[in-house]
């Protein structure tokens, strides 16, 4: 599939009277055509300074961008019209109409005012068009800011947290949304930090930890890759669970009691269990892996996993744990 | 041009655009309505009474004169002539000095009294110019429009370029048209209420040039709004620069060079250079000096500044300002 985005070792330094710090350190990403792409990180992680320069609201210190072939931002005009997006917060002059607001917009991109109604129609503010954007609520300013990138029918939508501010009904037709554009032909590029929709609705994510990328691919690969080195260990009937998990632990193991079995969260050989305890003469009913979901995957990957008794601070990443016990 | 007209139609929509050029119409239909109720037409029975009137006061002068030579000299030799003057000099007053012209009702006389109107109406309408230049990029930038704009234009320069322009345009239509109706009104209410006479074609020249003047001035008062807020980001920005410049620079250095002694302080205050450009010069003059004349004996040492270095002065501050503003929208990252 071709390419529709390709960002190679983007750079971007920020540089204040505080020192500097690097926003964007080598970062790269490929979104083929037709694809919901999920981009995840971390807050401070660098997802919106990537966005905004590729946007070509912020000017990179390096590296190579990319989109529908064209390089940006110095052929940004001529595919800006292929590229609808919201960055960030919805924001919008507050005075106006969400019908003024987003005739403007067809006027300044030289559109149609009827896309204006169409898209007002899709995102559900048809009947609030009329009402001034200082009265609507954040999920309706999620909407209308959807409705303006819609507006110019793009093959790329860039949506920075979409589902920002929506209630469980919005959430959901926003996925549907994303899926009904998707079997359209377009591309969609989703920032989230609601990983089970991304997990729903998306065929390829990129995690950004720290400015690089630290993970891609399919979320199933993704998964895949970073499974999770955790067994659930059930026994006989009868037999001392507690006691059970003391010879494990005894010999290294991570053991969490649970009421009718254990989880070894490091067993990077379970064989290893099943040897230590055939040998003490104890049977397991059941060595099942524990499988892991993208949350977990996303902590593990960012470093960002909550540390009881720490605060963790936004560019405060904690080296992931590698290997596991058994190996 | 879509561009164009989308910035035309948003600078037309905005509520402050609306409720400051309302504002403005109100303060110069106060200015028309006060002009038009405090002068009249002169006529041959208001010159009568102007003359009668001037007659009247030197009679009365002339008989107070009177009375007090009748008093001096009946006070002679007691304590109370120390309270006239020796001899009892005192001189009668000459008809001359009652003229009946000071007698007049305030009359307005269109050749003479309508330039300073000019000036009005130019100084209104900079104000709101500044204002709605300020507010009309000021507000897109903290309201985010800016960025949704160049989500859509990506052409920085163009975008900034084209909604100056607009306000520019706007600007120019508002301030024509109303320096066609401000002329027309003064005229119907000197026809009215005072004199529309000698009002040559060089007078009426001039008057056209006055008030190119007064559009220049309103246009380079909006680009500074425009250009202020456009580099701080916020309309703020250029209303809080224009309060500085008045509070701390026009009133703390006009202070402070009358301490010094400077010799000439209107040189560095910026309504003086106003003034200049649209009376064509301003001079300013040092009563400490003395320039000697045989025939005009003890003279102030003047400085003239001319409507050409006032232009100049206005050319330099609109490309230091609109410039800088261009600079930091090419430069500066957009977040």
């Amino acid at each position: 599939m071709d390419a529709v985005l390709e960002i190679d070792g983007l750079r971007k330094t920020y540089r204040s009277r505080k020192g500097t710090r690097r926003a964007l350190d080598g970062f790269d990403m490929t979104v083929a055509a037709g694809q919901v792409h999920g981009f995840l990180g971390p807050n401070g992680s660098g997802k919106t300074t990537t966005l905004r320069t590729l946007l070509g609201l912020i000017r990179p210190n390096g590296g190579r961008m990319a989109l529908f072939g064209q390089e940006v931002p110095r052929h940004l005009p001529s595919v800006a019209g292929q590229v609808g997006a919201i960055v960030e917060s919805p924001q919008f002059f507050a005075n106006f109409t969400a019908q003024d607001t987003l005739s403007l917009l067809a006027d300044a991109g030289g559109l149609r005012r009827e896309r204006v109604i169409a898209v007002l129609e899709l995102v559900g503010l048809r009947d609030r068009a009329k009402e001034r954007v200082r009265t609507y609520s954040l999920g309706m300013k999620q909407r209308l800011a959807v409705a303006s990138a819609l507006l110019k029918e793009p093959k790329l939508l860039i949506l920075d947290e979409p589902a920002n501010g929506l209630d469980p009904g919005g959430i959901r037709e926003m996925r549907t949304l994303m899926r009904n554009l998707a079997e359209s032909g377009m591309t969609v590029l989703l920032s989230s930090h609601i990983l089970g929709e991304i997990q729903l609705i998306c065929d390829q994510v990129t995690i950004i930890s720290a400015g690089r990328r630290v993970a891609t691919g399919s979320v199933a690969d993704v998964l895949a890759q970073h499974a999770s080195s955790a067994v659930k260990v059930r026994l006989e009937p009868g037999i001392d669970l507690l006691g059970t998990a003391a010879i494990l632990k005894a010999n290294g193991a991570d053991v969490t009691l649970e009421a009718d079995h254990f989880v070894v969260s490091n067993a990077g050989n379970p064989a290893q269990i099943t040897r230590i305890l055939a040998e003490r003469e104890i049977y397991v009913s059941e060595l099942s892996p524990v499988a892991a979901d993208l949350e977990s995957v996303f902590l593990e990957l960012t470093g960002t996993a909550p540390v009881e008794g720490q605060n963790r601070q936004v560019d405060q990443v904690t080296a992931p744990a590698s290997g596991g016990w058994g190996q | 041009m879509s561009l164009y007209k989308a910035e035309t139609r948003r600078l037309v929509k905005r509520r402050f655009t609306k409720l400051f050029v309302v504002c403005g119409l109100l303060v110069l239909a106060a200015v028309a309505a006060g002009v038009f109720l405090s002068n009249q037409k002169v006529s041959p029975e208001t010159v009568a009474q102007a003359k009668a009137e001037a007659q009247a006061a030197y009679q009365q002068s002339v008989e107070d004169t009177n009375r007090a030579l009748q008093e001096c000299q009946a006070a002679q030799g007691t304590a109370k002539a120390n309270d006239y003057p020796p001899k009892c000099d005192i001189t009668p007053p000459q008809q001359a000095d009652f003229d009946p012209q000071w007698y007049m009702p305030a009359s307005f006389d269109f050749r003479s009294k309508f330039p300073s109107m000019v000036s009005t109406l130019a100084a209104v309408l900079a104000l709101v110019a500044f204002i709605i230049g300020a507010s009309f990029v000021g507000a897109e930038w903290s309201s985010g429009g800016m960025m949704n704009l160049l989500l859509w234009r990506p052409r920085r320069m163009q975008v900034l370029g084209t909604k100056l322009a607009v306000l520019l345009a706007g600007t120019t239509v508002l301030t024509v048209v109303l320096d066609a109706i401000w002329t027309a009104g003064f005229y119907a209410i000197a026809m009215a209420h005072g004199s529309t006479a000698k009002m040559t074609s060089g007078a009426w020249q001039s008057i056209a040039l006055m008030e190119a003047r007064a559009l220049a001035l309103v246009l380079v008062a909006g680009a500074l709004g425009f250009g202020l807020a456009s580099i701080g980001r916020h309309t703020a920005m250029a209303l809080g620069v224009a309060i500085g410049v008045i509070v701390v620079l026009q009133f703390g250095v006009g202070a402070v060079l009358g301490l010094a002694n400077v010799k000439f302080p209107e040189l560095y205050l910026a309504p003086f250079w106003i003034i200049a450009w649209m009376n064509k010069q301003y001079v300013a003059e040092n009563y400490q000096t003395c320039d000697f004349s045989p025939t005009g004996g003890c003279q102030p040492d003047t400085l003239t500044i001319t409507w050409q270095m006032a232009g100049a002065a206005m050319v330099l501050l609109f490309v230091l300002v609109v410039g800088g503003a261009m600079w930091t929208m090419r430069k500066r990252d957009i977040t």
